[in-house]
């Protein structure tokens, strides 16, 4: 809260300094001002939606591809890693050019431009959260394993019901990151027209040339929407935290 | 030619088990009968502690074999569900799950692998909490409880699942001393009721009261197997001797 407050004392300073500001473009008492205001503010929802779609998909898909890479065969463990090599080399940027206006061609899919950015966006995070779900794993005593094993669990409950939900816990911390991280990243698929908040802002630039005010307005809007949801995150773990005490 | 009845409930033949270069069972053959108590000893790197893993499949072995119940152990799906319901165990830092309720502990076992109801799992753990002795425990986390505590919780999630056999891996070596008493107490009422229990420790005071055998253990080897009455007054090996002055000497 107090950051916020600051972060708006940073701007309001600013401001004063420089009489190069308009601020008549996105003024709330002006009737052009808060329509343009609404039409940025509202592709927070697609920032939102993509961002959390993404995040839900990624962290499936890293449980799945974290599996075989704590196998004791080295074929699993080989699969894990090409996967997870090979989606971190390549640019977030490059991943959603390539899903929207390539793999239609490759497949025959028709894909909307939400859902080129979801799979994007999910299929780059996804070599993440598999190597966070890896080390969380990792870090799990092996007498529960052998617990486990001693009370007939077989590989699927032992997952579910004993070295996950410890897993998890210890990595909710780095998942909070990578929803931060998934926030910003998507702005990236404004190159392909989903209408977030960094492609509203782009068209209203284009239409009113204030960028300085324009641009400012949109980091205030990431900060905001990054700080709430930090705030749920960190919420969450004192919740975990005292959950066990 | 023994009956049927008369066969070992385990029967160790010959096994042998290497960590890379470093052999820690060389040879090792045990019978060990229906309703036996065996408690097994020897110095640290003994093999002892791998022994007893290797009969509940914990670790594998690279040549002999071991008979649980007249089913060969083995990756088969028939012989790993032969041992998991057959075989429980104890271990030294009594591995609880601490996310999970004393209560959830127990009947996560009884719910996933036999099908109980939720109302049937609690009502058996409970069962098994009272001859533990600590039925109001039931709803704590396992780090809310004391290490001897936690050992008797560990003990009755093995009761739970309803073992014919029953392995400790030095059940008391991770507890205070003034908490070892009330886990022997436990193991020593549970030795009364007819369970076949393999034990690996350094509580000679228990072994000489509750074991049928003592298995003596040196260099993954059997050296000795004799009697508590014989092995704590005339063990017949040079290493046995020096094994019981070094630990009855202090």
């Amino acid at each position: 809260m107090i950051r916020l407050i600051a972060s708006g004392a940073l701007v309001l300073t600013l401001s004063g300094c420089s009489g190069n500001w308009g601020w008549y473009v996105v003024n709330p008492s002006t009737p052009a001002g808060w329509t343009n205001l609404q039409f940025m503010a509202t592709g927070a929802y697609y920032t939102l939606l993509l961002s959390v779609t993404a995040i839900v998909i990624s962290v499936v898909a890293g449980l799945l591809i974290a599996l075989p890479g704590l196998s004791d065969k080295p074929v699993l463990r080989a699969i894990n890693r090409v996967y997870v090599e090979t989606v971190r080399a390549v640019p977030i940027l490059v991943l959603i050019l390539w899903v929207y206006y390539g793999l239609p061609t490759l497949t025959g899919l028709t894909l909307s431009v939400f859902w080129a950015g979801v799979i994007a966006l999910a299929l780059s995070d996804s070599a993440f959260q598999a190597e966070i779900f890896r080390a969380g794993i990792q870090s799990i005593d092996k007498g529960q394993y052998e617990a486990s094993h001693s009370i007939s669990l077989n590989y699927r409950d032992t997952m579910r019901y004993v070295i996950l939900p410890q897993a998890i816990r210890r990595i909710l911390p780095a998942l909070g990151n990578q929803l931060v991280y998934m926030l910003k990243m998507s702005s990236l698929v404004s190159v392909i027209g989903m209408q977030e908040l960094t492609r509203r802002a782009n068209e209203l630039v284009v239409t009113e040339y204030r960028p300085l005010e324009i641009y400012t307005i949109l980091v205030l809007e990431y900060l905001v929407l990054i700080l709430i949801v930090s705030a749920g995150v960190r919420w969450l773990e004192r919740r975990m935290k005292a959950a066990e005490t | 030619m023994p009956s049927e009845a008369d066969a070992p409930l385990i029967k160790i033949s010959c096994v042998s088990k290497y960590f890379d270069s470093f052999q820690a069972l060389k040879s090792v053959s045990l019978d060990i009968g229906l309703g036996e108590r065996v408690v097994v000893c020897g110095p640290s790197g003994s093999g002892k502690s791998t022994l007893i893993r290797c009969i509940n499949r914990l670790e594998k072995y690279e040549d002999g074999e071991i008979t649980v119940d007249g089913v060969v152990l083995s990756d088969a799906r028939e012989s790993l569900d032969k041992i998991r319901s057959s075989v429980g165990m104890v271990f030294q830092q009594f591995n609880l799950f601490p996310h999970l309720s004393v209560l959830d502990n127990l009947t996560l076992g009884p719910r996933r692998v036999y099908g109980l109801s939720d109302q049937q799992a609690k009502h058996r753990a409970m069962t098994y909490l009272e001859r533990v002795r600590i039925p109001d425990q039931a709803d704590k986390l396992p780090r809310q409880l004391s290490g001897g505590q936690q050992q008797r919780v560990a003990i009755a999630r093995s009761l739970c699942m309803e073992p014919r056999i029953l392995l400790f891996d030095e059940p008391t070596s991770a507890l205070d001393p003034e908490m070892i008493t009330e886990v022997l107490d436990v193991m020593t009422e549970l030795a009364e009721t007819g369970m076949t229990m393999v034990v690996v420790t350094h509580e000679m005071g228990f072994a000489r009261r509750v074991a049928d055998r003592m298995v003596f253990m040196d260099q993954g080897e059997i050296v000795e197997i004799a009697t508590p009455e014989k092995f704590f007054t005339a063990p017949d090996s040079k290493r046995s001797q020096d094994f019981l002055k070094k630990i009855l000497n202090h």
